[in-house]
């Protein structure tokens, strides 16, 4: 048996009936990370010793015959924005480069408590900042499906983690896409739930009026899982929602018959024919399991990208502000003087991407530029929202396209980071109006090896259960390998 | 739009980044091309709009206060563990105050 194979029923009928233990699962798992992430590069640090000590407990509780927790003896990769007592946190950034946590994220805690070994952290854009994980400031990571192209980001090392198998889930943050479009990249499963779902606490903060954390997979019934354990009210996050978390791995298997699922026109403008054949077939799929499909318009799309990177840059220049060499990370050696201190140590901690996106959220934020800027972008941004709020007065689901390009090659978008940012254009909505997005496996492209094609599906607020339900009756229909 | 190298200059003081000759060179034209795209939302008139200041969705019950209760929070030792420079219990900084 591939002990790294398995989705975590199977890890738990396994663990149930005594044919392999949580540690021979995490002893699997870094074998294989030391096989093949050399060419992956999806990890940045592991942690043996912390996810053996916890196998250890899981079997001890298995030997004594306690029922299995949720995640029991399920092995687990961090993305590195994600804080983990006593191991480097380094968000992929010379900055934190040797950065070690003192406190857990509340996801990371909530994964633990429910059993789950931490294998490691996992590579990402330096502070979750890029689409393509190029911008780590320790090595790029690469497409498990063919290594000479990007995982997608920023949250590349845990999708191609999974896609790699050298976990079976992983945790992830998503602000613009980063869950959900190195998802469809990698061609595994990834979540960003609504706005207030997921505690951030012990996120490194990018973007606070849009940072999530959120669960990859390999199948639905993993991510719904995963996603059952970190939801939920956090006192230790004001943002976080006190609204129930319902029993997810149970809803998503009801019935999809009736389901009205809107396609807006607005995604499929100028769409390649290797992405927009794949969507049409899945969506041919939703009509044959007897859901409603049609035609909706959501009209200010075209103007989300515009309004999410005046947004995100304006809160990344305020919460970046922080790492100045006083406190924790980086101090540039050779300073005389505080103020020359603080612009040595930003210079040289920070690379070109970040140091972007200060600069321009530090523009829209300035002193006669507010308005004109960042007020501006919080008026469009009410119209994207009321547009969701409008159409799903109609429909129950919307169903796009997850990234409008597959797979590119390493190096190749590095020189244009406004076609970078452009390649957002499906995934920035969602979490501008902060409804929850999932994105699944929906066909290949026709390329030499074939690349992964993902659909995006999105609820309203704090309806996933309703995404998983359609994203589990797509994936019993005709599985993920071919839409 | 057209962002000139003075504005760049401007902008990278007031975010405490000294930025090299050839960071300028390439930062100026991106800037100014992802501002230029940044142009395209003075299409949309936004004058009887409310600006989205909440994100956290209105139905959501959110129990934001907590009783004010003191609780124990972060050791100094952990706080001070990551410090680059430290001593007396403190973060240590670059004389601010200069002598005559």
């Amino acid at each position: 048996m591939d002990l790294c194979a398995l989705t975590i029923s199977e890890i738990h009928s396994g663990l149930g009936r005594k044919q392999f233990s949580a540690e021979e699962l995490a002893r699997a798992h870094f074998e294989r990370i030391e096989r093949e992430d050399s060419a992956v590069r999806a990890y940045l640090s592991l942690s043996p010793e912390r996810a053996l000590a916890q196998a250890k407990k899981v079997d001890a509780a298995i030997a004594r015959g306690e029922p299995l927790a949720p995640l029991a003896g399920v092995p687990i990769a961090v993305k590195d924005v994600l804080l983990t007592r006593g191991l480097p946190t380094t968000c992929a950034s010379k900055m934190l480069a040797h950065f070690i946590a003192p406190y857990d994220a509340t996801a990371v805690e909530r994964v633990e408590a429910a059993g789950a070994l931490v294998l490691g952290k996992t590579n990402c854009d330096e502070f979750a900042m890029g689409s393509s994980t190029e911008n780590s400031a320790f090595a790029p990571t690469r497409n498990p499906s063919d290594l000479t192209r990007v995982p997608g980001g920023s949250s590349g090392g845990s999708a191609a983690a999974v896609a790699a198998r050298l976990a079976p889930i992983a945790l992830g943050s998503d602000t613009g896409g980063s869950i959900r479009q190195p998802a469809a990249l990698c061609g595994v499963v990834g979540m960003m739930g609504t706005y207030g779902r997921v505690s951030r606490y012990g996120l490194v903060a990018f973007a606070s009026s849009l940072d999530h954390v959120g669960p990859f997979g390999r199948s639905v019934g993993d991510v719904a899982r995963l996603l059952g354990v970190i939801a939920g009210r956090d006192p230790k996050d004001s943002t976080s929602a006190g609204v129930p978390v319902p029993d997810y791995p149970a809803a998503m298997e009801a019935d999809v018959r009736g389901l009205k699922i809107g396609v807006p026109k607005e995604y499929f403008n100028g769409l390649s024919a290797a992405i927009g054949d794949n969507i049409e077939r899945g969506i041919d799929r939703f009509r044959k399991l007897g859901c409603a499909v049609k035609p909706i318009s959501l009209p200010h799309t075209d103007f989300a990208i515009a309004c999410y990177y005046i947004i995100c840059t304006a809160e990344a220049s305020s919460n970046l502000a922080r790492y100045d060499g006083v406190r924790f990370g980086y101090r540039a050696p050779g300073f005389s003087g505080l103020r020359e201190m603080y612009q040595k140590t930003r210079d040289g901690g920070f690379g070109p991407e970040v140091k972007r996106r200060i600069m321009l959220g530090t523009y829209v934020l300035s002193s006669g530029y507010y308005d004109a800027y960042y007020l501006k972008a919080q008026r469009v941004r009410t119209l994207i929202a009321r547009d969701f709020l409008e159409a799903f007065d109609d429909v129950d689901v919307i169903l796009t396209p997850t990234s409008p390009i597959p797979a590119f090659k390493l190096g190749e978008r590095m020189d244009d980071p406004l076609q970078m940012y452009l390649a957002d254009i499906y995934t920035v909505t969602a979490s501008l109006a902060g409804i929850p997005g999932i994105s699944i496996p929906c066909g290949s492209t026709r390329d030499n090896p074939p690349l992964p094609v993902g659909m995006q599906l999105l609820a309203r607020h704090f309806d996933e259960a309703r995404l998983l339900q359609a994203a589990r009756a797509f994936e019993r229909a005709g599985g993920f390998e071919a839409a | 739009m057209a962002l000139t190298e003075k504005d760049v200059r401007y902008i990278a003081g007031l975010a405490h980044l000294e930025l090299g000759e050839e960071e300028m060179r390439k930062f100026l034209p991106q800037l100014d091309a992802i501002l230029g795209h940044i142009e395209k939302l003075n299409e949309l008139d936004t004058a009887r709009v409310e600006p989205m200041a909440q994100v956290t969705y209105p139905a959501a019950e959110n129990p934001a206060l907590r009783a004010d209760a003191p609780e124990p929070g972060i050791e100094q030792s952990d706080a001070l563990a990551n410090a680059p420079d430290q001593g007396a219990g403190c973060f240590k900084v670059p004389s601010v105050i200069e002598k005559d």
